[in-house]
């Protein structure tokens, strides 16, 4: 089966966004998809923070993000949280960086339940991504 | 008639494709899903799903804006 690796470097709003979105068209075009959550990006895999992140410009101190989420509900743009759930749901799997989980402190159970399927470091993606047909760096 | 209707009208990308994939994978071999939608990019990129999954488009119509998508599995 086809498959798409994607590594979410950014925890910046607009590119977990990015990355769930294609993450979810992989998976609704019948490929398999793999997102590895690193440094900044795996702070958004904790408990509740998955739209936490700033906007990657024009965050002006909140003021940016709440007009895009403003606009983004207007033309009825799912949330993260769904598309998280719909990604899961269509069989996506989530590896978390072990090594960022070091460095940040971050412990298992910091994660969102249900979430995450292995911890792993760069041996994990590049054993994904040699097989894949899609490989994307966000 | 469709076994299977998933109604995406006034969603955006990418929930007409997440929502069919789900009727895809919920459906049995041989039954009909009908996607009503209004997203004009989902209307050409569901075929393209349909395509890839090798599965069999029966038919599609549009009227008012509002887009019917026929697929059997």
């Amino acid at each position: 089966m086809a498959k798409a690796t994607l590594i979410l470097h950014s925890g910046d709003y607009d590119k977990v966004y990015s990355a769930l979105i294609i993450g979810n068209g992989a998976l609704a075009m019948g490929m398999e998809c793999t997102i590895y959550f690193t440094f900044w990006g795996l702070q958004r895999l904790k408990k509740g923070q998955l739209s936490k992140g700033k906007l990657s410009k024009m965050h002006m101190m909140g003021l940016g993000k709440w007009f895009v989420k403003r606009r983004m509900n207007a033309k009825n743009v799912v949330s993260l949280e769904r598309l998280m759930r719909d990604y899961k749901e269509l069989g996506g799997k989530v590896l978390a960086c072990d090594m960022t989980m070091d460095i940040m402190g971050v412990k298992k159970d910091d994660f969102e339940p249900g979430i995450v399927d292995e911890c792993g470091a760069v041996g994990s993606y590049i054993n994904e991504a040699q097989h894949s047909d899609i490989t994307l760096f966000i | 008639m469709a076994d299977i209707i998933v109604d995406c009208v006034n969603q955006t990308c990418p929930i007409p494709l997440v929502e069919t994939r789900k009727a895809i994978i919920a459906a049995k071999t041989g039954q009909k899903i009908e996607v009503i939608g209004t997203h004009p990019a989902s209307k050409k990129e569901i075929p393209m799903a349909v395509e890839a999954m090798k599965l069999k488009l029966l038919k599609i119509t549009e009227s008012n804006g509002v887009w019917h998508i026929l697929i059997q599995k």
